[in-house]
């Protein structure tokens, strides 16, 4: 009889830790690799595809940095949730709402003011309006016990159905000739590219020091010192005095306030007009999920893990194209990276060790 | 066993240990937190698979490779800190650990073994309640009737009566003896003396993982034990010198608190507490503490009544706040409250200190002073790790506790609030630590001790409070001769 037996495994090194990430991505790509077989393409051919188109060339990074926007400035604020153990499945939403409020503002105040005034300004709206959509479940879950997994989740399609009612209703714009979709921003309120691509720079920087700044507030401050007690042991928070409702919402405001961020960035840096949820946002909300977890849940590392999954979702793209996959590809690249990531974390703190003994 | 080795990270938890326990006997183990008892016992159990060494059952060598496979061999174990589901019936969890349990209706056939069996050894058990609703005592006897049920020749009882009242002590013992007699081995895990003494045939000490000594117990005393299990002599009666109270510090009226099942458990509960004095809250586990002691630190709500700390009205206030104006709490589910596991120690060295100045200006934590102040707890209540970069559930229980407490009482408060601090300690930390509570007594601080050890109440409080189902039924000085009725009024059938 063969028994499998598991005992936590206790000072893990980093190494370890690291090897424990390349494996798992090694193994992920593996099964990846039948898949792409039962597609009838060659994986290596398909794999190395997917790398070279997003990092293998000038454009192909230009590209690999302009979606890793997004997902830094998201996976750094769910680093920062998850800590709490605060399971906000919901920057899908958080990310739409703060770019209704950062095309309102755009919109609205944008022929008035310079571009020195209003570009800080939309920003600082869609943080406020990610930041709202983030408090919500934060009261939910603190004040009636409601599971923040359902909420968030739930918000995100309430966020997506009120922006299509917004673009097809009374903020259709003219110059779309009936087409779904708001006006054009004014000129000032759209952000500076870096020449020769679609980087918005601005956006950039911003999801750099976001993390950052993040990584110092978790690790030094006092509220990143009570939101880890909170989740490590919320009995323990409540013992030693933390209030919880405010710790979650401040949390929350910034996740969800980074996601909001997000938004600003896709709006007034790329599309320069609000559309369908779809094509403001092709999924970073759920793909930041994986980026915080591929991080360590250490706000600095999304910016790597940020423009890896930035990588795999431009050569996913590429592999449509030129190898005629169905764009659901992608999404199955990264839910399998997740799932071994998830068991690799488990490898992790847990020796498993096989028995044999005849009974 | 034969020559059990065992090491953790390069540290010897048992190092070449030979123990042998003959049928009909109670074997007593005894040694300091740390001592590598668990650790031993563990891998009797099969928890663990010894480094080296051999354990023999009859004289034939076997190999345990899990629990189950332990259990087959008629081992049976109950732990320290519980392995029942918190959420699922007495009968539930019987069940499950239940090597016959039917895969239909498993409930009815256990049910009538399990009364029959509670018939036997006089056990009174709710079988539909929720583990989460009984005592620590009830839990235990949940945890006893599965091994006993499973057929256990040997026992394992880990620490078994740091849990129990006097009373359920004392029936614990009875069906110990009545094991005794029908031919089965007990192995005894103790920090007490006393029992051990009063209940085993033999007694095996450990000292940091090795066999320090044995004796039979009809040949040795309590002094010579510990002498053994500490490395010199420990001191038993500490002195308590007599000290005029001061002023008032904390005030309870008419205190009234609902509990986790919705029932009234403090009852109408009204005392005053002074500046030098020590007021100790004995009684049976389960009547109104563990509610009384959270209600005054702010972590559960109060009914009715009032709280007030140097005058000030501090009822229904944040535990931060009830924190501020001076109240330590040290409480009695430790693992639960007192620690965040996944963090390291120097982080939960200031859990409740970290919003001090001295910890933390506006927004950022000063860690450097944070380290520093870890180092003095570690160093002063002698908790063992070898770093305080350390994950705080690395930590044995013992050594969680040592730190838990160092954070508690380093800050001088003016109220404490210790519910069983000596639980789990071993020998030598509870000596420091009675010695402690003394010294802040002289101090200026007041304490307020809940323990169901009596010899710990009379040693160091001034006061006693007898509490049942929530109501105190005397407040005496503690050397009042009418304790001597205390049993009575712990069990509820006398009231002064």
């Amino acid at each position: 009889m063969i028994t499998i037996k598991t005992t936590d495994r206790y000072n893990i090194t980093a190494f370890r830790s690291f090897m424990t990430i390349i494996l798992s991505l090694v193994a992920g790509l593996g099964v990846i690799s039948i898949i792409f077989l039962m597609a009838g393409v060659n994986p290596l051919h398909a794999i190395s595809e997917i790398f070279s188109g997003s990092f293998g060339s000038i454009y192909g990074f230009k590209e690999t940095l302009t979606k890793a926007i997004p997902l830094i400035l998201i996976g750094a604020g769910l680093t920062l949730a998850f800590r709490a153990k605060f399971w906000n499945i919901g920057a899908e939403g958080q990310l739409l709402m703060g770019a209704i409020f950062a095309t309102w503002v755009g919109l609205t105040f944008g022929e008035l003011l310079p571009p020195y005034f209003i570009v800080p300004l939309i920003f600082l709206a869609g943080f406020i309006g990610g930041g709202l959509w983030g408090i919500i479940p934060a009261i939910l879950k603190i004040k009636y016990s409601i599971n923040e997994v359902i909420s968030t989740l739930m918000l995100n399609y309430i966020c997506a159905e009120l922006l299509t009612m917004l673009i097809v209703g009374p903020w259709k714009g003219k110059t779309r000739f009936g087409f779904p979709g708001t006006n054009n921003l004014p000129d000032s309120a759209i952000l500076g590219l870096i020449p020769g691509s679609r980087i918005h720079y601005a956006t950039l920087i911003l999801a750099i020091l976001c993390a950052i700044v993040l990584c110092v507030v978790i690790y030094k401050t006092r509220f990143g010192y009570e939101a880890r007690v909170v989740g490590e042991n919320p009995d323990a928070g409540k013992y030693a005095g933390i209030n919880f409702l405010k710790t979650s919402l401040i949390l929350m405001a910034i996740s969800g306030g980074l996601a909001g961020l997000a938004g600003v960035g896709e709006v007034a840096g790329i599309h320069h007009y609000l559309g369908y949820p779809a094509s403001v946002s092709s999924g970073y909300g759920f793909t930041a999920i994986i980026v915080a977890w591929l991080a360590k849940l250490n706000p600095l590392f999304t910016i790597i893990s940020g423009i890896f999954f930035a990588g795999i979702l431009v050569g996913g793209d590429a592999i449509q194209i030129s190898l005629g996959l169905p764009a659901a590809t992608v999404e199955i690249v990264n839910g399998t990276l997740l799932i071994f990531l998830i068991m690799g974390d488990y490898f992790l703190n847990h020796k498993i060790t096989l028995q044999f003994s005849h009974t | 066993m034969n020559a059990i080795s065992k090491s953790f990270h390069g540290i010897h938890a048992n190092q070449d240990i030979n123990l042998v326990v003959e049928s009909g006997e109670i074997l007593g183990l005894l040694g300091e937190n740390g001592a590598g008892k668990t650790t031993l016992m563990n891998i009797l159990y099969g928890l663990y698979q010894p480094d080296s060494g051999q354990i023999k059952i009859n004289g034939n060598p076997i190999r345990i490779n899990n629990p189950v496979e332990s259990i087959t061999h008629g081992i049976g174990m109950v732990h320290q800190h519980f392995m029942l589901i918190q959420n699922h019936s007495v009968i539930e969890n019987i069940a499950l650990g239940y090597k016959d349990t039917p895969f239909f209706f498993p409930k009815i056939s256990i049910r009538k073994k399990v009364e029959q069996f509670s018939k036997q050894f006089d056990f009174h058990m709710d079988t539909e309640k929720k583990v989460w609703q009984l005592s620590a005592g009830e839990q235990q006897r949940v945890e006893i009737i599965k091994a006993l049920l499973n057929g256990a020749d040997l026992l394992i009882l880990d620490e078994p009566t740091s849990v129990l009242t006097p009373l359920e002590i004392k029936e614990l013992i009875a069906i110990m003896r009545e094991m005794k007699a029908k031919g089965h081995m007990i192995i005894f895990i103790s920090h007490k003396l006393d029992e051990i003494m009063d209940i085993c045939d033999r007694v095996v000490v450990l000292q940091k993982g090795k066999i320090a000594g044995s004796a039979d117990t009809r040949n040795t005393d309590k002094k010579a034990l510990a002498r053994m299990m500490v490395g010199r002599d420990v001191v038993f009666n500490i002195n308590r010198e007599r000290l005029t109270r001061g002023e008032r510090v904390l005030s309870i009226e008419n205190l009234n608190v609902f509990g986790e099942k919705g029932f009234q458990v403090v009852k109408n509960i009204s005392f005053d507490l002074f500046k030098n004095e020590i007021f100790g809250i004995a009684g049976v586990s389960g009547n109104g503490q563990r509610e009384l002691a959270e209600a005054i630190t702010g972590i559960r709500p109060i009914a009715s009544g009032k709280v007030t700390i140097n005058g000030k009205d501090i009822t229904n206030t944040s535990p931060r706040h009830i924190y501020d104006n001076g109240v330590s709490h040290v409480p009695e589910e430790r693992i639960r409250f007192g620690i965040a596991p996944g963090l390291f120690l120097y982080d939960n060295a200031i859990l409740k200190q970290h919003h001090l100045k001295k910890f933390s200006k506006r927004y950022f934590l000063n860690y450097s002073q944070v380290k520093h102040h870890t180092n003095t707890i570690v160093d002063r209540f002698k908790v063992s790790t070898h770093s305080i970069n350390n994950q705080i559930r690395n930590l044995s229980g013992g050594n969680i506790q040592k730190l838990i407490l160092g954070r508690e009482i380093s800050e001088q408060p003016q109220l404490l609030v210790a519910s069983h601090p000596t639980y789990g300690l071993d020998v030598g930390a509870t000596e420091f630590l009675r010695k402690h509570l003394l010294h802040l007594r002289k101090q200026g601080s007041s304490v307020l001790l809940f323990s169901e050890d009596l010899e710990e109440i009379f040693e160091l409080c001034d006061r006693v409070a007898v509490i049942f189902q929530g109501e105190f039924m005397a407040i005496l000085d503690s050397d009042d001769e009418r304790f001597s009725d205390i049993g009575l009024m712990m069990a509820g059938s006398k009231r002064i």
